[in-house]
C-alpha cells in the first residue's frame, strides 16, 4: 500500500489506481485528541495531587464523617425530599400540562398563572416563604368559604413543620416547570395519533392516558432526568429552613467544630454519588420509553476515540 | 316495518347540506351523499377540494357548521330535540365512532405498540373484550391482510405498505359496518400501493361498506359501486364510474380526469 501514501485522497477512475483490488482503508488518526488528553490528564493529576497533599482538606476527617449517623440521616432525608417533591411535581406537572391544553378557558388561564408565579420567583423566596407561613397566617383553616364551618383549623407551626414548608416549596415549584416540559412532550406527538385514537372510539382521557401521554414519555423523560438530578441538589436550598436535609445535617456539625471544608467534602461526595445513580436510572428510563423507535446505534466510547467517525478536522 | 323504513336502513351513510368553514373560508358548501350499505363510494377531486375534510365529517373528526349526517340511521355528533341539534357530549360521539372504522393517508400506527397490540388496543380498552379473544381476533386479521408473521414487531420495522395493511387490520378489530379510507395509498412508495389495494378489494368483495377518497383512478374504475366528483366545496357530479370516470358531463369533471389518467 505504499503508492496510496503518495497521492492520498486523489482517488480517479482514469487508471491512476490501475488493477489494485482489496486496498486496506485506513481511518483518520485523530492526533490532537491524543495531544489533548495529554495535557489534561497532566493538569489533572497536578490537581489531584495537590488536593491530596492539602492538609486542610483533612482527608482522615472526610473519612470518619462520612458514613456518621446524623450524615447518613441527612442523605435519607435529602432522597425523601427529592422523591416526595418530584411525585408532587410529576403528577402535579401532567395535571397542569392538560390544563393548559384544555379547552376549557378557566383551567387554561389558572394553570398559566400557576406556572407564571411559581417559575417567576427564586426557588429560594418560595422556600423561605413556606417556611414563615405562620407570619402571613396565624392559623390555617380548610372548610366551606364564607360560611364558617371548619373542616381543618390548626396552628400553621404546627401544621407546616420546616419539612413540610420544604416539601410544599420544591414540590410547587417542580409543577410548574414538570408543567412546561410535559406540555412540550404533548405537544411534540403527531396529531395524526390522536385522530387514529378517537377514531376507533377511544374518549378523550383514553387517548391521552393510553396513546399521547406513553409516546409524549420519550420527550420527556430526559428533561424530567435532568429536573429529578437538579432537585435533588436544589433540596441543599431548604437548609434555610433548617429542612434536616444533608446540608442542614452538616452545617449545624460544622458551626461547631469548625471542620467546613472536610464536611462540605463529605455532603459533596454523598451529592455526587446521588446524582451518578440517578443518572444511571435515566438511562435505563430512556431505553424503556424508546421502544418500538429505531435504536440510535452510538459507537461506544472506545470506538469513539479511535474510530474515524469523528467530525472534520482533530479536537485540538 | 315501513319500506321507508327498511329503505333509511339500508342507507349507511347520509349526508344534506353538509357545510364546513375554517375562519372566513368554506370548504363544504353543502354536500348532500347517499352511501347504500354495501357500497364502495369513491370521492376524487383535487386537493383542496373538501373531500378529505368531508370524510372526516362522517366520523364528526370536524365539526360540521351546517346540514346534517347521518350514519346507519343515527345522527352524528348531534341529537334532534324538535328543530334544534344539540350537539353530544364527548364520551357519546366516541360510542358513535367505534362503529365506523377509518384508515389514514400516513397510516397513524401506534408507534409505541407492537403491531398486535395496535389491533387489540381498542377492541380491550373500548368494547371491553377479553384480551385472549381479541387476540385471537387480530391473529385472523393480521392474517386476512397478509401480515400475520408481523405481530410482534413495531411498526417502525414494517415497510409502509405493510403499515398500511395493519392500520386496516386495526381499523377491523372494532368490527365496524362502515370503513371510511383517506388518500389511504397516497403516502407509498409507488411499487406498496398495489398490496394495500388488494387488500381493499378483498374487502369490497365481503360485501364491507366503503367510503374512499383516493387518487387511484383505476382503482375506482375496477371496485367502486359510485364515483363522487367534489372540487371547490361541492359535489359536481356523481354516478356509476363509467359515468363519472368514463363519461363526464361537467367540464370541470373532464379537466381534471384529464390530469390524472
Amino acid at each position: 500500500m505504499s503508492t496510496m501514501t503518495t497521492t492520498p485522497r486523489t482517488i480517479r477512475s482514469d487508471g491512476a489506481m490501475g488493477d489494485a483490488r482489496d486496498l486496506e482503508v485506513v481511518p483518520l488518526r485523530h492526533w490532537g485528541r491524543w495531544v489533548a488528553a495529554l495535557l489534561v490528564g497532566v493538569f489533572a493529576a497536578a490537581f489531584a495531587v495537590s488536593l491530596m497533599n492539602n492538609p486542610n482538606l483533612e482527608w482522615a476527617t472526610v473519612g470518619d464523617y462520612l458514613t456518621k449517623e446524623f450524615v447518613l440521616k441527612g442523605v435519607a432525608v435529602t432522597l425523601m425530599l427529592t422523591a416526595v417533591a418530584m411525585v408532587i411535581g410529576t403528577l402535579g406537572g401532567v395535571g397542569i400540562a392538560i390544563m393548559r391544553l384544555s379547552g376549557n378557558p378557566v383551567l387554561r388561564w389558572s394553570a398559566w398563572l400557576f406556572v407564571w408565579f411559581f417559575r417567576g420567583t427564586p426557588l429560594l423566596v418560595q422556600i423561605i416563604f413556606w417556611g414563615f407561613l405562620a407570619a402571613l397566617y396565624q392559623r390555617i383553616q380548610l372548610g366551606i368559604p364564607f360560611t364558617g364551618w371548619h373542616l381543618v383549623d390548626a396552628d400553621t407551626n404546627t401544621l407546616v413543620t420546616p419539612m413540610v414548608a420544604a416539601i410544599l416549596a420544591l414540590g410547587l415549584n417542580e409543577m410548574a416547570y414538570a408543567a412546561e416540559i410535559v406540555r412540550g412532550g404533548i405537544i411534540a406527538v403527531d396529531t395524526g395519533q390522536d385522530d387514529a385514537a378517537r377514531a376507533l372510539g377511544l374518549t378523550g382521557a383514553q387517548a391521552m392516558r393510553t396513546i399521547t401521554l406513553p409516546q409524549a414519555m420519550r420527550v420527556i423523560v430526559p428533561p424530567m432526568g435532568n429536573e429529578t438530578v437538579t432537585m435533588l441538589k436544589s433540596t441543599a436550598l431548604v437548609s434555610v429552613i433548617g429542612g434536616h436535609d444533608l446540608l442542614t445535617a452538616v452545617q449545624s456539625v460544622y458551626a461547631q467544630n469548625f471542620k467546613v471544608i472536610p464536611l462540605l467534602v463529605v455532603a459533596a461526595i454523598w451529592y455526587l454519588a446521588m446524582t451518578s445513580v440517578l443518572s444511571l436510572g435515566q438511562y435505563f428510563l430512556e431505553r424503556r420509553f424508546g421502544r418500538g423507535y429505531a435504536s440510535s446505534s452510538r459507537p461506544g466510547v472506545v470506538s469513539r476515540w479511535l474510530g474515524s467517525r469523528g467530525v472534520e478536522g482533530d479536537a485540538r | 316495518m315501513s319500506a321507508q323504513q327498511i329503505e333509511a336502513l339500508e342507507t349507511m351513510v347520509r349526508a344534506r347540506g353538509v357545510r364546513k368553514s375554517y375562519g372566513s373560508t368554506e370548504v363544504l358548501k353543502g354536500i348532500d351523499i347517499d352511501v347504500m350499505s354495501g357500497d364502495v363510494m369513491c370521492i376524487i377531486g383535487p386537493s383542496g377540494s373538501g373531500k378529505s375534510t368531508f370524510l372526516r365529517c362522517i366520523n364528526h373528526l370536524e365539526t360540521i357548521d351546517g346540514g346534517w349526517l347521518e350514519v346507519n340511521g343515527h345522527l352524528v355528533g348531534y341529537r334532534r330535540k324538535g328543530d334544534k341539534l344539540h350537539e353530544m357530549r364527548p364520551s357519546e360521539v366516541a360510542a358513535q365512532r367505534r362503529d365506523i372504522g377509518m384508515v389514514f393517508q400516513r397510516f397513524n400506527l401506534f408507534p409505541h405498540m407492537t403491531v398486535l397490540q395496535n389491533v387489540c388496543h381498542a377492541p380491550v380498552l373500548v368494547r371491553k373484550e377479553s384480551r385472549s379473544s381479541a387476540r385471537a381476533h387480530a391473529r385472523e386479521l393480521l392474517d386476512r391482510v397478509g401480515l400475520a408473521d408481523k405481530a410482534e414487531r413495531y411498526p417502525s420495522q414494517l415497510s409502509g405498505g405493510q403499515q398500511q395493511r395493519v392500520a386496516i387490520a386495526r381499523a377491523l378489530a372494532m368490527r365496524p359496518p362502515l370503513m371510511l379510507f383517506d388518500e389511504p395509498t397516497s403516502a407509498l412508495d409507488p411499487e406498496l400501493v398495489g398490496e394495500v389495494l388488494d387488500v381493499m378489494k378483498g374487502l369490497a368483495r365481503d360485501g364491507m361498506t366503503m367510503v374512499v377518497v383516493t387518487h387511484e383512478m383505476g382503482f375506482a374504475r375496477e371496485v367502486a359501486s359510485s364515483v363522487v366528483f367534489m372540487d371547490d366545496g361541492v359535489v359536481v357530479e356523481a354516478g356509476s364510474p363509467d359515468q363519472v370516470i368514463g363519461a363526464p358531463q361537467h367540464a370541470r369533471t373532464r379537466a381534471f380526469l384529464s390530469k390524472v389518467l
